[in-house]
């Protein structure tokens, strides 16, 4: 092979490497392995794959402090998806990964292409996926951008998905200033697989074809990783070529053509192309594998013409896969392509060399060695400096300013409260058949599982996301903390025993000490309860630089995760079922208001700690309430979150359009409080429920009885449709730009 | 009772109708490929939801161009039963097989949820466990559903009395609330609806068992 010809001054290699994002020094390091003048091509891939959103360069020291590691872990981070073994001969493969900036330029193309992308990932891997969660955060509604980006983040999330026929079953969006120039689309698809079918990335067998599968290659996305890992500056719209354009039918005959093939034994090793796109895909299976690869780009399938090898090799052109056949078995595989109508090209194969090889028009428009590029990439511990602690405040300083139930109602009809069912209506949720609880039924969505021969298996698992930013803002540690422990309780609260995590880490700029002190304790809060609560993380996904200028996100670790119900008839869901049921609460008042919704909307103060979450009471309590779900004793279940205990109660009651006697006083700080480690039962068997709980050492107190059609408290009462007017009608209303 | 499911690229829905027919059948419908240009001799033709062909040019305008569809459209003539479900219902309009049109909603976004129906029809294979005025509940799933048909058609489509199913209150912005219709021989219904995901007591419903039940006991001569 012969050495590429640059044919480029040195200063100009030296502009084109921090255009694309390399610092002096990482140019200097990346000249050191290429040992010559760099080609442009050569630049864009180190560029590409040495950028923070491909590299991990800020992160990984961090990342490490996870646990990752648990009896039913068959695949932790590094792959496209985690993979947990469930039993009976199946694994459910899943992670969670940000859209960010796409969607913010392109709300629609952007979020659609984070929800393709994160589906190519799971069934990458070999699994069929089943359903679809989400985590999205949008800018102050009364900020201008701020109608428009949910519209189209919601279309392209729900038209990218349905089309797929992967139901989407439920997610999170929360509302904050913080956001205002930079929008969180975090998406998260769970798939189930067949254990001992597993597909993976390491490529292997020198002389071993090299397959491009799916859509033609186009000039979309250019460049696109490099985009995700810096701040955007004022006009950041003008970046709008470098979003992808999204093609979920597409993506539907991928899906089936790449499971038919997975079902005959012709894979080698498969990869989609994802951020980065060739790139990343060529040179990640290669590095696993420890191989060389040599690819004719010539034969690439191309959607333009006159595509030079640097926008091919840097096109982030949506719904393709890189295959590695074994020997002989190209026939078979082409034959599936055509079938699904898709292209199919052999477009090089593996070596000896442990160099990637690209040619172009014959010729070599890069020749690097592989492992220096992943190994040798650049690894940065960036120094951290700790959010000062936060002011206590004391909720005598808070007192209601109304009745308490006029102020309940304004909380649940508050953004951040109220229905999300403007969005969820978008959502196909029910294709498959299979949503046992679909968004907003239950504190984690429920979906049945079949068998590995497709029938009924009396399985479900269960499926949550969740944040509170404002949390993790406030104490980076107690945040991180919270995170894990509230998708633990939110699994937990529908019946189902957690089994593992998917992390979307999103924060500002990591060069500023404070940005990478909330990225570290964050970590170590989250590492802390995913220890103690046995929740190994096994994939993620790190999304930095989510800032405009100066102004950084809110630090927001949004947690995906799972959950495994063995009998699917015994699972909860938080509507009041019936009258004349007890509702209890597990769980201890301890009357914190920090932080709490009712101190941000009723008082306008985004003050003091957040909720201190002690992790033993986490387990002790979440175990309690599990083991009572499964044992048929409770007939509703709710975790106490966002807008503490009176608003747990009040989205029972409208879930189920019947009211509660509350046996409770109108104390702002027990009422509006969001203490931790609690849960609202309901039951028929109130006194048999009480002695387990005593016997348990579990803290359990009576609030009241269920009946009629409205709340009644400490002599005031609402009806329940004057409630769910004010929770149902905020989102339609402001979307309808009636706000 | 043997039916078969013809699969387009793009449907996705033809698992969950598989698993309806089959729980009301006791047998496996056949699975019929877009490309195919014959199929056995069966008792009823089910087109599934999805989006074939990606819903491109206009919903199912591609698919009803597609090989199988002569087939299709040769065995309605001999009488055999066609029952087409949201993605199929556009597909045997754009057929001809069915009169009138499905537009974007009148709220131009995807909807899925719940909806109330009026059983309009108790007089066809597809309806005769039900009773006249049952009000049943059954989930849509669409983006395209908005029923639509020049004054004359939707005269007669009234006039012979080939609504199937209303919807109570307006869903989707279609004329008269139409959600599903036959045509004049009353061997092929069209609905937006999908009974097939309202036939489990797991799916919050079994309002649509009996379409799929009443079609087993008809056809299973």
């Amino acid at each position: 092979m012969s050495t590429p010809d640059a044919k480029m001054p040195i200063e100009k290699a030296a502009a084109l490497a921090k255009e694309h994002g390399l610092s002096p020094s990482e140019y200097e390091r990346m000249l050191a392995i290429v040992g010559r003048q760099p080609t442009l091509t050569e630049i864009g891939i180190f560029g590409a794959m040495w950028s923070e959103h491909c590299s991990y360069k800020s992160s990984k020291n961090w990342l490490k402090k996870l646990p990752t590691e648990g009896p039913r872990v068959i695949c932790g981070p590094g792959e496209n998806a985690g993979v947990i073994d469930i039993g009976h001969g199946q694994a459910l493969v899943f992670k969670m990964e940000s859209h960010n900036h796409p969607s913010f330029i392109e709300p629609y193309q952007g979020a659609a292409t984070g929800v393709g992308g994160i589906m190519r990932d799971v069934f990458t891997m070999g699994a069929r996926p089943i359903a679809n969660m989400n985590a999205l955060r949008f800018g102050d509604p009364s900020h201008p951008k701020t109608r428009h980006l949910v519209a189209g983040v919601v279309a392209g999330i729900g038209d990218y998905g349905n089309c797929m026929g992967v139901p989407t079953v439920g997610g999170e969006t929360n509302f904050h200033a913080a956001y205002n120039g930079n929008i969180l689309v975090n998406a998260m698809t769970v798939g189930l697989a067949d254990s001992s079918k597993i597909f993976y990335s390491a490529a292997a067998g020198i002389g071993n074809s090299v397959v491009y599968v799916g859509s033609k290659t186009g000039r979309d996305g250019i460049k696109g990783a490099v985009m995700a890992s810096d701040v955007f500056t004022e006009g950041g719209e003008s970046q709008r070529p470098t979003v992808q354009v999204g093609d979920p039918f597409a993506e539907k005959l991928l899906l089936e053509a790449c499971l038919e093939l997975m079902a005959t034994d012709a894979i080698v090793a498969i990869q989609d192309m994802g951020a980065a796109g060739m790139t990343s895909s060529a040179i990640e299976m290669a590095a696993k594998g420890k191989m060389g690869i040599e690819i004719d780009l010539d034969l690439v399938p191309q959607r333009e013409e006159g595509m030079s090898a640097y926008e091919i090799m840097l096109s982030e052109s949506q719904e393709r896969m890189v295959i590695i056949l074994k020997p002989g078995r190209e026939g078979d595989a082409a034959a599936i392509f055509k079938k699904w109508e898709l292209d199919f090209a052999v477009i090089g194969h593996l070596t000896d060399s442990h160099r990637l090889v690209l040619t172009r028009h014959g010729n070599v428009e890069a020749d690097l060695p592989v492992l220096p590029l992943v190994d040798e990439a650049p690894l940065y511990d960036r120094p951290t400096e700790p959010t000062p602690a936060p002011t206590p405040i004391s909720a005598a300083d808070y007192p209601l300013p109304a009745p308490a139930l006029e102020v309940l109602k304004k909380l649940v009809g508050c953004p951040d409260l109220a229905s999300r069912r403007w969005i969820a209506e978008q959502y196909d949720s029910l294709v498959r058949g299979d949503t046992l609880a679909g968004p907003g039924q239950a504190d984690a969505a429920i979906v049945r599982l079949p068998d590995n021969d497709g029938n009924e298996s009396g399985r479900a698992i269960a499926i949550t996301t969740d944040c509170t930013p404002r949390y993790v803002f406030a104490d980076p540690k107690m945040g991180g903390r919270q995170a894990v422990a509230e998708a633990w309780r939110n699994l937990t609260a529908s019946g189902a025993l957690p089994i593992a995590v998917t992390d979307n880490m999103n924060f500002g700029n990591p060069e500023k000490p404070r940005i990478m002190g909330q990225f570290a304790y964050a970590i170590e809060g989250m590492a802390e309860a995913c220890s103690a609560l046995s929740f190994p993380v096994v994939s993620g996904n790190v999304s930095l630089y989510n800032a405009t200028g100066a102004d950084p996100i809110l630090p927001t670790p949004a947690i995906g995760a799972v959950g495994l119900i063995e009998d699917a008839t015994r699972t909860a869901r938080i509507a009041f079922p019936a009258a004349g049921l007890t509702i209890l609460l597990v769980g201890e008042n301890k009357s914190e208001l920090g932080q709490s919704i009712y101190l941000r909307e009723i008082h306008g103060a985004e003050k003091g700690a957040p909720p201190v979450v002690d992790l033993k009471a986490e387990r002790h309590h979440g175990d309690f309430v599990r083991g009572l779900i499964a044992g048929g004793a409770v007939s509703a279940c709710h975790d106490v979150s966002d807008g503490g205990l009176l608003v747990a109660l009040a989205e029972m009651a409208m879930a189920g359009g019947i009211g509660a006697t509350l046996e409770l006083p109108a104390d702002p700080a027990l009422l509006f409080g969001e203490d931790q480690a609690r849960y609202i039962i309901i039951t028929a068997t109130p006194e048999p429920v009480l002695s387990r709980a005593r016997a348990a050492s579990v803290p359990m107190s009576r609030l009241g009885v269920t009946g009629g059609d409205a709340l009644i408290l400490a002599g005031e009462s609402i009806a329940i449709s004057a409630l769910k007017n004010a929770h149902e009608s905020w989102l339609p209303n402001y979307m309808a730009g009636q706000d | 009772m043997q039916s078969a499911i013809i699969v387009f690229p793009g449907s996705n829905r033809e698992r969950d109708a598989a698993i309806a027919l089959k729980r009301a059948t006791g047998r496996e419908p056949l699975h019929i490929w877009h490309r195919e240009t014959d199929f056995p001799d069966v008792d009823l033709i089910l087109l599934p939801g999805g989006f074939s062909y990606g819903d491109y040019l206009r919903c199912g305008a591609m698919a009803a161009q597609s090989p199988i569809m002569r087939e299709v459209k040769a065995r309605a003539a001999k009488g055999v039963p066609i029952l087409g479900i949201c993605n199929g219902f556009q597909i045997l309009v754009e057929s001809g097989l069915l009169p009138g049109a499905l537009l974007r909603n009148s709220s131009l976004k995807f909807i899925c949820k719940r909806v109330d129906l009026s059983v309009e029809r108790t007089d066809t294979i597809f309806t005769s466990k039900y009773s006249k005025g049952d009000i049943i509940t059954v989930p849509v799933a669409h983006g395209d559903g908005n029923y639509v048909a020049d004054a004359e058609t939707l005269k007669r489509v009234e006039g012979e009395g080939q609504v199937a199913f209303r919807y109570v209150g307006d869903v989707n912005g279609s004329m008269n609330d139409i959600a599903g219709i036959t045509d004049l021989s009353g061997r092929i219904l069209g609905l937006m609806p999908h009974p097939e995901d309202a036939t489990d007591p797991a799916h919050g419903g079994t309002d649509g068992t009996k379409m799929f039940a009443g079609l087993a006991e008809v056809l299973t001569a």
